[in-house]
């Protein structure tokens, strides 16, 4: 039985490689990307970005949705697969439900999270604001893999107003 | 009394393959990322550093075990609780030397690697679980013991077990707070 921490601290430790090694995306006229001696990251192999968070959370969010008790495979309504993800998915993850479910019927859903679990350790106000969609990009590709091997492809982002308050929107184009 | 909802068998499953699965795609993506084994080993040992060095406090706040008073008290505690804890695995545990500072844990089972049948083509040096090395190392530099810790043997290597090998270093000398003239 792997607790949960080893999770969080496994996606902690994955995003602060994110943070140690970012390179500064503007680094100002008088600076020279020379001066580094080597160009942003590549060398040292060091790629984690919040693309590369998602499509590992993605991976993960496939698996997890092949997991998943057969019977919740059958459902009936795109609003059916998203009420699943804010219940047993996030149930299943995170211990807790989704907080808040909203839609406008043509295919956005507002996931809000008034807790999310890993940004709980961090802070909780405004102190990090900035650091906080490093911390959510892993989840966002974890909804979007489930959707997916539930047979819907979306676009999930993210967004904090404050910690540990989060919403993710979930867009799924009309065909 | 009917079970609550997030105690369901089938969700309990999908939280202790939450932490596999990332693991995977962890390793997948730094496959990706360098090409060389022995990179992806030292990154995965440094990111298990990394992770040790906090586990250990939640371990302590956890587990309340006491003051060890040898090497091999600490091994016991390390295969008998905090891999029980933490994997639900309960590695045996054998010790290597007669200076008692060399010690084994073999790893029958080892969730890690629930899902991955053999090591990538041309990964043949990968060591897959090179985070739990990095992980005990970092656990045990917080309570001042220097260790070095490897994979002996890999099952995923051919080997018939897993067997981690950890050697307690002697400590440094503490004269290096000398005052200097």
């Amino acid at each position: 039985m792997a607790d949960t921490v080893l999770f969080e601290f496994l996606h902690t430790e994955m995003v602060a490689e994110l943070w140690a090694h970012d390179p500064d995306p503007d680094p100002g006229p008088g600076v020279s990307a020379g001066l580094r001696g080597e160009e942003a990251g590549a060398t040292k192999g060091q790629k984690m970005s919040l693309s590369v968070l998602e499509g590992m959370g993605f991976r993960v969010g496939q698996a997890l949705g092949e997991r998943l008790p057969r019977e919740t495979l059958a459902f009936r309504e795109e609003l059916d697969v998203l009420k699943f993800l804010c219940k047993d998915l996030w149930v299943a993850v995170f211990q807790k439900q989704m907080d808040s479910l909203r839609t406008n019927h043509q295919g956005t859903y507002v996931l809000q999270d008034n807790s999310f679990p890993l940004l709980l350790p961090m802070a909780s106000g405004l102190q990090y604001l900035e650091e906080a969609p490093k911390f959510l990009a892993f989840t966002c590709g974890l909804l979007r893999g489930a959707l997916y091997t539930l047979g819907i492809e979306s676009v999930v982002t993210a967004s904090v107003a404050a910690l540990p308050v989060c919403k993710f929107q979930v867009v799924i184009p009309k065909s | 009394m009917s079970r609550p909802a997030h105690r369901r068998p089938e969700y309990h499953k999908i939280n202790k393959d939450l932490f596999v699965l990332t693991y995977g795609a962890l390793v997948a993506q730094l496959c990706k990322d360098y090409e060389k084994d022995e990179d992806v080993n030292q990154y995965l040992d440094k990111m298990g550093y990394g992770i040790g060095t906090r586990l250990v406090e939640d371990f302590l706040a956890r587990s309340c075990v006491g003051r060890c008073h040898s090497y091999s008290e600490i091994i016991d505690i390390i295969a008998q609780v905090a891999f029980k804890m933490y994997l639900g695995i309960t590695p045996s545990v054998t010790c290597n030397n007669s200076s008692k500072n060399e010690f084994s844990l073999i790893l029958d089972k080892n969730p890690l690697v629930e899902f991955v049948e053999e090591l990538p083509a041309g990964r043949s040096s990968l060591c897959y679980c090179n985070l739990l090395c990095g992980i005990i190392r970092g656990a045990l530099e917080m309570v001042h013991l220097a260790a070095d810790v490897t994979f002996l043997q890999d099952r995923l290597k051919g080997d018939s077990v897993t067997e981690i090998g950890i050697t307690f270093l002697k400590k440094q000398d503490e004269k290096k707070y000398r005052r200097k003239k």
